[in-house]
């Protein structure tokens, strides 16, 4: 995607906060993205507000609290992957010329407990098949059937993403455990212990997207030497006939392996940026349960199929090994605001690229891939350079 | 209520499925499902669409009481807008039509359960439709069961 910058990012922590609305904290990152790309009111031609649980016109409720509205506000609800699916849709109408600059934010306040999801028909939900976890469990069980992944690779995403998240200041779970005590967390479904699964929670994001080169309008605060190049931001759904994709189906093909979700959008992103798995410094990657970050490392190509436990053994996805994998905690440190997780995940490999992600900084980063993939199907895959 | 199990045949003559169109209205009870005339490939629940390949009018099919275990795991948490017990199995089954059927297990003991076990079709209650006399007729919706010998 020729000729998209970020200009600017920001972020509410993501957690529980009782004493705060969606809108609150939508406002709180939209603030800090804006004075970060050197914007005030009407900067931007366009915004897109990704949400799924924000209800009507969240992105409005936001923009008018702070007086930013006249332009298109546009929410925007891909489960899992709404903020990458606005940030496509962003960088998509500044590609198109139909805007200078795109103001991209997610906001999410999560119902607490096991998400209740209009997604599922009623006789579905009585019969009990409604039970988000078991499907994440179906595809663990698979994974460790046809790869070398045990329960204590899975313990071990979760050891990795939590040492990570000690040092992000934003994340829900600020604290290392061990592999012990990650087994010894209660079983949700069989593989898959409590500690595994990531968190529902609350949180926003925001991202400025501008035209390369076009004119800040006398904005002169804006500092072009932290300018990030967004590569490629692609959406991709399912192809039908996986029993276990995202789009949750009651039934699949026993032959005819088709490509995930993610494989699709990974595989257009990389064409896209022109670059390949083998060219990426850094990953954020989908680790709503610790066996979905390995799965991701197969479906995005860091390893061949079959190869994430090899790649986890290996120590190469840890901040200082080949291909550090989520160094911001991810989902499991960080707990997941639906409509704000894929834009929090482009702040932090903004950081990256700016060199100032601390103490989880991976040296000398230059290329960085987001992923995100949930219910629909949906999945992205945001490439940004430096 | 408790859940018990109950072969497709025994019985629940007076059950009401979950859903229309789950099951055949034959006996014993089979899963309904359909195949598409111009791919030949098949898809439960039912639908007059093909989702692989787009044509109209695929037929509705009979789909075996019999299949084999692929995925399983258990669920130890009632999910949203469920009212029976837990814990209970949920898992994958593949049939001979070629298609793998998420459903429940009436195992749920994982340990109890292994790859390519051979399973069998079952239909339990999840509840009761209470009708204007304030009798009941149990609802039923399908789950698969470790095929006795």
């Amino acid at each position: 995607m020729s000729g998209v910058d970020i200009a600017g990012v920001g972020i509410h922590p993501f957690g529980r906060f009782e004493d705060r609305t969606v809108t609150d904290m939508g406002v709180t990152a939209v603030r800090a993205a804006l004075a970060e790309a050197g914007l005030d009111k009407g900067g931007f031609q366009a915004a897109f507000c990704a949400t799924a649980y924000g209800g009507v016109a969240s992105g409005h409720k936001v923009l008018s609290r702070i007086g930013m509205t006249g332009m298109p506000i546009v929410d925007v609800e891909a489960g899992c992957a709404s903020g990458g699916a606005a940030l496509m849709l962003g960088a998509g109408a500044i590609r198109a010329g139909a805007y200078d600059t795109v103001l991209v934010f997610g906001v999410e306040k999560m119902p607490k407990g096991m998400i209740r999801s209009s997604f599922f028909e009623p006789w579905q939900e009585e019969s009990g098949l409604a039970a988000t976890p078991a499907y994440f469990a179906l595809r663990a069980q698979r994974l460790m059937q046809d790869s070398g992944v045990t329960k204590d690779h899975l313990a071990r995403v979760v050891v990795k993403n939590r040492r990570h998240g000690v040092h992000n200041p934003d994340a829900m779970f600020r604290s290392e455990v061990d592999a012990q005590a990650v087994l010894g967390s209660r079983v949700v479904c069989e593989p898959l212990h409590l500690w595994m699964l990531c968190s529902p929670n609350e949180g926003a994001a925001a991202v400025v997207l501008r035209r390369a080169g076009a004119g800040r309008d006398g904005h002169t605060t804006h500092d072009t030497t932290r300018l990030v190049h967004l590569a490629a931001a692609v959406l991709r759904s399912h192809l039908p006939g996986s029993v276990l994709n995202e789009s949750t189906p009651m039934s699949g093909l026993v032959d005819e392996p088709v490509p995930a979700p993610s494989t699709l959008a990974a595989t257009a992103a990389y064409e896209e940026a022109g670059i390949g798995p083998e060219d990426l410094d850094v990953v954020e990657c989908q680790d709503t349960d610790a066996a979905r970050e390995l799965l991701s490392y197969e479906e995005l190509g860091l390893c061949a199929p079959g190869g994430a436990a090899a790649l986890s053994d290996e120590g190469a996805t840890v901040v200082g090994g080949r291909i550090p994998v989520n160094p911001s905690g991810g989902l499991l440190s960080k707990g997941e605001p639906l409509g704000a997780s894929a834009l929090g995940q482009v702040v932090t490999l903004v950081h990256q690229l700016r060199g100032d992600a601390g103490h989880n900084q991976v040296d000398g980063a230059r290329v960085a891939l987001a992923h995100t993939v949930g219910r629909g199907a949906n999945a992205s895959v945001v490439v940004l350079t430096r | 209520m408790a859940i018990g199990e109950t072969a497709p045949d025994a019985g629940m003559s007076d059950a009401v499925p979950v859903r229309e169109g789950l099951f055949t209205d034959t006996a014993p009870l089979r899963l309904l499902g359909s195949r598409c005339e111009v791919c030949g490939r098949h898809h439960f629940p039912r639908q007059d669409t093909c989702p692989y390949c787009a044509a109209e009018g695929a037929s509705p099919v009979e789909l075996s009481g019999s299949g084999r275990l692929w995925s399983w795991t258990t669920v130890t948490t009632a999910p949203p807008g469920y009212r029976g017990d837990v814990p209970y199995g949920f898992g994958v089954v593949e049939l001979p039509e070629g298609l793998r059927v998420v459903t429940r297990l009436t195992e749920s003991d994982p340990a109890r359960l292994s790859a390519g076990q051979a399973m069998e079709l079952v239909v339990i209650p999840v509840g009761l439709a209470v009708d204007d006399e304030g009798g009941g007729r149990p609802v039923v919706t399908y789950a698969f069961a470790p095929e006795q010998r």
